[in-house]
């Protein structure tokens, strides 16, 4: 965990009594309403459909036992005893009193917590691999390269009012498993072949109305640099960046429009001003930062537990779980286990506040008291000893949160939709809801295996529906909810956009289209190995366009039909 | 008329803002008094005015464009059309970095919350948008006493710069 010291600790405080001011002067109406709203939303505060929502900040998806037990403490006093995971790293809460926004910050900061630059069109939180400074395939650990970025973005006085938000992943591993690739910048962490450290930087990826995926724009930036060139990358945006129209203002439309050599070449005239002046790093300000960071106390253990392996092979529902649901880990005798937030019947990513406490716990018992958010809207015990998974998996089980379902089709990522939000078109929990209920039946799960189903409420793509092998997104026709679906999106190294397979659907045909999407699948997979989205990749959208909408217009004219004898 | 502060503190205003031409075109420059002109009236006119002169530039213009005036001019003014329009915090900085040192002045939608992040990019005099209330205003300057990064004004450093002793060994190592 990171912990704050004096001057982190000021920070928030100081925020605290800022947005204080703020808002009293707005509920005393002299503040207006338009000259409120960017800087309660850089607060994280929105005004949604039935009262505020507030996103809280997870740096880089880093979450101590003490911070888990301030949600659910925030949960119970100031909301409706829940909160809901983002797909950001981030926690909201959907039902707070403005007036109390102010109080709950105050409880957040006695804990190192903020909600600073969780909204508006500003650098948003830093978000990291779930996996990160623990996983076996690490090249660098990126975590203190993220909090070097967060201090750095925090109240950045320059690109508090960029065209649009802008949003920073950071990924130290060979997989990548924060899709740095559709972020506005995504850092892929790496050495040179002298071995030092530095970054590939991909700039112009996002999802919203024009998915793209992000471009090289420097193969390898020496982490002195990595704040000096993020400056000159944001600052000719700042000023070029479109802001006649929000749909056309994020960085990748500026790339785009202009070509990535020439931004490049903008990007460089402007960092050769910046080179070896002020901002650039030094191993001291990196080295200062990471001493704040502490580190497990892990006990020396064989690489392999024995009884595991007895445990394993002895109860059926444990080795399900262990597989899907269990990660590598580099200290020997460890692992990392994703506490899962999905299950048949409750919106993906919502927990109670007694989930929270009880979540709370088992990172005290289990994992040296820390857990990890993943842009998956799963939480993640980081640093657990392989004894103890037995023990860890029954408790986890009791409190449902043990579902074995982590990259199956059921592990179902989608944002809070038209029931909370007011920019969506259509509903996505009802949605995410019935497929999970069609797909009870886990043994079908796992024979489908590994696929990714992503659901937004609309256009603004916070379920990363474009990235889902399978992804379905909510559309407004006169008034009335539809869902169009696409497949053969992907996160991660080979990232991809999904394509629409056609004309959108009712809500209630969804599931019946997946389970024809699936069925096509499993009669044209050539093994158990081949997954969806490889299927979808080797034989296009097309044959599966044709089984998903020859049956529906055969079943169209079996119901009219139908009517007609009627 | 609006409320200037200057240095952090409410001054008078001898300045006046010299309007575009009825028709579009070009004005003369005043021969005389505190007058802030458009940029294409100055690039025109430059060599032909008597009193002190100041460049309004707008947010859309290039600064670099003045890089060889400044000794020519007493003010140099950024037009803020919105306050969420934020390419006037990068001009500043680039008008700083280009070794301006004269009075940077930040006009238009200028309110009170934004001032903390103006001057940290290099404003010093704020024309406030009529209805702020200048006393208020003031007390942005004090919103936060320890920034984490560089800017004009040379706040603190990320990491060491504020604890400038050894830092201690951590297990967690980024390099």
């Amino acid at each position: 965990m990171y912990r704050y010291d004096e001057i982190d600790q000021r920070i928030v405080a100081e925020r605290v009594e800022q947005f204080r001011d703020q808002t009293q002067r707005f509920l005393a109406g002299t503040l207006g309403e338009d000259d409120f709203k960017p800087l309660r939303l850089q607060n994280g505060l929105y005004i949604q459909k039935h009262a505020p929502m507030l996103r809280v900040a997870v740096p880089y998806g880093l979450l101590s036992s003490a911070q888990v037990r301030m949600f659910g403490h925030i949960a119970r006093k100031y909301d409706r005893g829940y909160g809901h995971f983002s797909t950001r790293q981030n926690i909201q809460f959907n039902w707070p009193k403005l007036a109390q926004v102010p109080d709950i910050l105050a409880d957040l900061a006695t804990v190192e917590m903020h909600a600073v630059q969780t909204s508006g069109n500003c650098i948003r939180n830093i978000t990291a691999d779930h996996l990160a400074g623990i996983s076996p395939d690490e090249l660098v650990n990126p975590l203190v390269w993220c909090e070097v970025l967060r201090q750095w973005s925090t109240f950045h006085p320059e690109f508090a009012f960029l065209p649009r938000k802008f949003k920073i992943a950071v990924s130290g591993s060979e997989a990548d498993r924060a899709a740095i690739q559709v972020h506005d910048i995504g850092l892929q962490a790496t050495r040179n072949t002298q071995g030092e450290v530095g970054f590939k930087v991909y700039v112009g990826g996002g999802l919203g109305r024009t998915p793209i995926v992000g471009q090289v724009i420097r193969e390898f930036l020496p982490w002195q640099h990595l704040i000096t060139y993020l400056e000159a990358v944001i600052r000719v945006y700042n000023r070029y960046g479109r802001r006649d129209n929000l749909y056309k203002a994020r960085i990748k439309i500026l790339v785009k429009e202009r070509g990535l050599a020439a931004y490049r070449e903008e990007v460089e005239a402007e960092w050769a001003q910046l080179v070896d002046g002020a901002g650039t790093l030094t191993k001291d300000i990196v080295d200062d930062i990471a001493s704040r960071f502490t580190q497990p106390a892990y006990r020396r253990l064989p690489k392999e537990d024995s009884e595991l392996k007895t445990f394993l092979s002895a109860e059926r529902a444990f080795a399900r779980w262990h597989g899907r649901n269990v990660h590598a880990h580099k200290v020997p005798g460890y692992a990392a286990v994703t506490l899962s937030l999905k299950r048949p019947g409750v919106p993906p990513g919502d927990v109670t506040a007694d989930q929270l406490d009880a979540i709370a716990a088992l990172a005290d018992k289990y994992s040296f008291g820390e857990l990890r958010v993943t842009h998956e809207q799963n939480l993640v015990l980081p640093d657990v000893e392989q004894r103890q998974l037995l023990a860890l998996w029954r408790e986890a089980k009791a409190l449902g949160l043990a579902t074995p379902n982590l990259g199956l089709l059921t592990n179902i990522i989608a944002c809070p939709g038209g029931d909370f939000c007011s920019l969506a078109n259509a509903v996505s929990i009802p949605v995410a809801l019935a497929i999970s209920e069609r797909f009870e039946n886990l043994d079908y799960v796992h024979d489908i295996g590994e696929l990714d189903l992503n659901i937004s409420g609309c256009m603004n793509s916070c379920g990363h529906h474009h990235v889902g092998h399978i992804g379905i997104l909510g559309v407004d026709k006169n008034g009335e909810e539809w869902y169009q679906i696409s497949i053969g999106g992907q996160q991660g190294n080979h990232a991809s956009i999904g394509k629409v397979i056609g004309p959108s659907f009712a809500r209630a045909e969804v599931p019946d289209v997946i389970e024809k999407l699936i069925e096509y699948y499993l009669e044209h997979r050539d093994s158990a190995e081949e997954r969806f989205i490889d299927v979808a990749e080797r034989l296009g959208i097309e044959p599966f366009k044709k089984h998903v909408y020859g049956d529906t217009h055969q079943k169209q004219a079996h119901r009219a039909r139908q009517l007609a004898t009627a | 008329m609006a409320t200037l502060i200057k240095n952090k503190r409410i001054a008078p205003d001898s300045w006046q803002l010299l309007s575009p031409a009825v028709d579009g075109g070009l004005s003369e420059l005043p021969q005389s008094g505190d007058w802030i002109v458009p940029l294409t009236l100055w690039q025109a006119k430059r060599a032909a005015h008597g009193g002190r002169i100041g460049v309004l530039l707008e947010n859309t213009d290039d600064p670099r464009v003045l890089a060889e005036d400044f000794d020519k001019l007493a003010l140099i003014a950024v037009r803020f059309p919105k306050f969420t329009d934020g390419r006037g915090y990068s001009i500043a900085r680039l008008l700083r970095r280009m070794g301006w040192q004269g009075e940077l002045r930040a006009v238009g939608d200028v309110l009170r919350d934004q001032l903390f992040y103006m001057t940290r990019c290099g404003f010093d005099a704020f024309a406030l948008r009529d209805d702020q209330d200048p006393q208020v205003a003031l007390s942005a300057f004090g919103d936060f006493t320890a920034p984490y990064q560089a800017a004009v004004d040379d706040g603190a450093r990320l990491g060491s710069a504020r604890a400038p002793s050894k830092p201690a060994a951590s297990a967690l190592s980024p390099w």
